[in-house]
């Protein structure tokens, strides 16, 4: 007897009500055990939860809340790592003259010296010093949030919203997941049971910004944003246009799930039930080192080891001349025309291309991009980095804009891969590629059209 | 290898299993407090007396009914790459939904540990757990730990030794079902057990079968007959 014809056997004997048998059993069982094995001495019970929760998920306090305690960390971040950012930018600017004189020394030929120092030493250092400190604070509260039992609040706040999108409301939990990595969180949609909710979470993920994304909303946000304003009040804007970009990030969620599952992905989402764990009081030193030394340090580990060749690859494509032309001014020239209609140009193209291996590069493929080609030598501190921007004709509007291409744009390598495993796919892989992809085309380009119109400029 | 043993660590979402496994193997696996924290496969090693423990922390899951992929990876795991010991990792606090889980675990495979974690919120908490009772009543060890404040464990790495040399042994105690199950499992049961031999518990396929859980038929199919046929 073949085990399909034992199957079919199996279900004749079974029914319905059997099979509602067979896992009331397992709970009678577990009850039965838990009557004799366990025995309670206090009749307090631990009320602390249950004050907490009717404050955080409130129907009235839950999402003001929920956007305060995202502004407080970003706000911490943003306001923090200032002084260190600069700090550092400093400390690896003064050591560039030794350097320098060492290579002086050996004799090394100018090339060495350009893509060792200008290129790869100057690249990596200035990740550092602009990811570093906001990752070191930014990771930690996070993660205290996190072990304080907070996610799942956020998922029951948000249920609502995704069940009206037609999605499942466990989508909010991977998307939270997405905050850290998307690569991972894909992965994490698995908790989904449902293929096509699960599908849905997978396509919409790339939405919220991942680590490798923070670094650069984070910077460029501090630098073209709160231009105009100083002191405690310049990080309060900073912290606010962060946030805003992040619920916009989210509604687009909402967009395309609601989109999707009114077409292609059709059907009535499914009940389930959410944990509400205990809150639990943070081991705070734990946490605090474990998210700050080891994730924000292998974050950045990933972005120099890969910023690293893609360091050295920019500078060669930018040092080898066909005719009078570099390589690397063919490929920004031939971008540059579709750059400047999104509201920005061939390098910023050329750094998201090249960035596709991860996010954590795009930033830096891009500073090397200006630097090879720019006029700048001396370069110790943040008020420069500010000004290879301006140097290349940016504004607040090329900011925002490469603010949101960066949040909206199509997944990282990673990611792609993660996706196609998860849904051995090479169809609905190519539209999480292609569903981003349009709207961060869509999105700065009318921006960037309406602002030439009105003349916000 | 003849040193090395593998433990799987299974239970319901956020009991602190992936607390566990970091502070046994010195890992970093990614903790926090929600449901659906670990979704794939996280490994690290732990020595204890010369053996090696391969530690697997699989996925939380409340059933291994697979309703969901994450059920399924932490279910097939369970029963059909057979680690040399099963912990099932439970909350002090909520024993009662948690104890399902590992009745289920106790119905596929024989070597487990029930490892009670988070008796230290349990304790303040007023919950007291008669650990030897429910040891006598399962038919399997039953330990008590803190993860997060790392007690207990000398107790609970000394038990899977015990296992895995066999100074111990498992007896875990069968769930015996209404007459009418019974029954429609002895139906069925000598002809599971001619196919899937000793290789899988007929007892529990047949309960399965019963259950309606297709996706096991075809991962049984595609792990074990496909040589066959």
């Amino acid at each position: 007897m073949s085990i399909q014809q034992l199957y079919s056997e199996a279900q004749e004997l079974s029914s319905p009500k059997m099979r509602d048998d067979i896992v009331q059993n397992l709970y009678d069982r577990s009850k039965q055990l838990c009557l004799e094995g366990v025995s309670f001495s206090k009749v307090k019970r631990d009320t602390r939860t249950e004050k907490l929760d009717a404050i955080f998920t409130s129907p009235i306090f839950g999402f003001p809340i929920m956007i305060i305690m995202l502004g407080v960390v970003f706000y911490l971040t943003v306001a923090g790592a200032n002084v260190p950012s600069s700090m550092l930018a400093e400390f690896f600017g003064s050591l560039e003259p030794y350097l320098k004189s060492f290579f002086d020394f050996i004799h090394a030929p100018d090339w060495l010296f350009g893509v060792l120092v200008l290129g790869l030493y100057r690249g990596t250092t200035w990740v550092i010093s602009v990811m570093l400190p906001p990752m070191a604070i930014f990771f930690p509260t996070f993660a205290l949030l996190e072990n304080f039992g907070y996610l799942p609040r956020v998922a029951f706040n948000m249920d609502r919203l995704f069940k009206q999108v037609g999605a499942h409301g466990k989508q909010s939990l991977t998307m939270a997941m997405g905050f850290g990595c998307n690569a991972a969180a894909v992965i994490s949609t698995r908790i989904i049971e449902s293929p096509r909710e699960r599908m849905l979470a997978i396509l919409t993920n790339n939405f919220v910004p991942c680590n490798g994304r923070w670094g650069t909303l984070i910077v460029l946000a501090s630098l073209f944003m709160a231009a105009n304003f100083t002191g405690g009040l310049k990080s309060f804007v900073t912290t606010g246009v962060i946030v805003s970009i992040v619920i916009f990030g989210i509604l687009v969620t909402f967009f395309v799930s609601w989109t999707l599952s009114k077409t292609a992905l059709k059907g009535v989402p499914t009940h389930y039930t959410l944990e509400l764990p205990p809150y639990r009081r943070p081991k705070f030193f734990d946490t605090v080192i474990r998210s700050s030394l080891s994730k924000s340090w292998s974050v950045l580990l990933r972005a120099v080891k890969v910023a690293a060749p893609a360091a050295i690859l920019t500078w060669i494509i930018a040092n080898v001349y066909i005719g009078d032309t570099s390589i690397l001014m063919y490929m920004v020239q031939f971008l540059d025309p579709f750059g400047k209609l999104l509201g920005l140009d061939g390098y910023i193209m050329l750094a998201f291309l090249l960035g596709l291996p991860a996010n954590e590069i795009v930033l830096p493929i891009l500073l090397m991009g200006y630097l090879s080609t720019g006029s700048l030598t001396e370069v110790d501190s943040l008020v420069d980095l500010k000004k290879i921007f301006l140097e290349h004709g940016w504004t607040w509007l090329t900011a925002l804009n490469m603010m949101l291409f960066s949040l909206l744009h199509y997944p990282c390598g990673t990611t792609l891969l993660n996706i196609y495993k998860e849904t051995k796919s090479a169809k609905w892989t190519f539209l999480a590629f292609l569903i981003p992809t349009v709207i961060a085309i869509f999105i700065p380009l009318m921006i960037t059209q309406m602002a030439t119109i009105f003349g916000w400029l | 290898m003849s040193n090395s043993y593998r433990i799987a660590l299974a239970g319901n979402p956020n009991t602190g299993k992936s607390t566990l496994f970091n502070a046994l193997t010195g890992l970093r696996q990614h903790t926090g407090n929600w449901a659906g924290k670990t979704v794939s496969l996280a490994e690290g090693t732990v020595q204890h007396k010369g053996k090696t423990f391969r530690m697997v922390d699989l996925p939380g899951t409340y059933s291994l009914f697979s309703n969901s992929t994450d059920e399924e990876v932490a279910r097939n795991y369970i029963v059909f790459e057979k680690p040399d010991v099963t912990l099932v990792v439970l909350d002090a606090t909520s024993l009662e939904r948690n104890f399902n889980l590992a009745l289920q675990v106790l119905e596929m495979t024989r070597n487990v540990i029930v490892c009670i974690n988070l008796i230290d919120e349990a304790e303040k908490q007023g919950i007291k757990i008669n650990d030897r009772l429910l040891t006598k009543r399962l038919g399997i060890p039953v330990v008590k730990i803190s993860a997060r404040n790392k007690t207990g464990f000398p107790l609970l790495l000394d038990t899977i030794e015990r296992l895995i040399t066999g100074t111990i042994e498992c007896h875990p105690i069968k769930t015996i079902y209404p007459d009418d199950i019974e029954e429609q499992i002895k139906k069925i049961e000598p002809q599971v057990s001619k196919l899937v031999g000793d290789r899988l518990s007929s007892r529990w396929v047949s309960l399965r079968l019963l259950d309606g859980d297709e996706t096991l038929l075809n991962e049984i199919k595609k792990r074990m007959l496909l040589k066959g046929d």
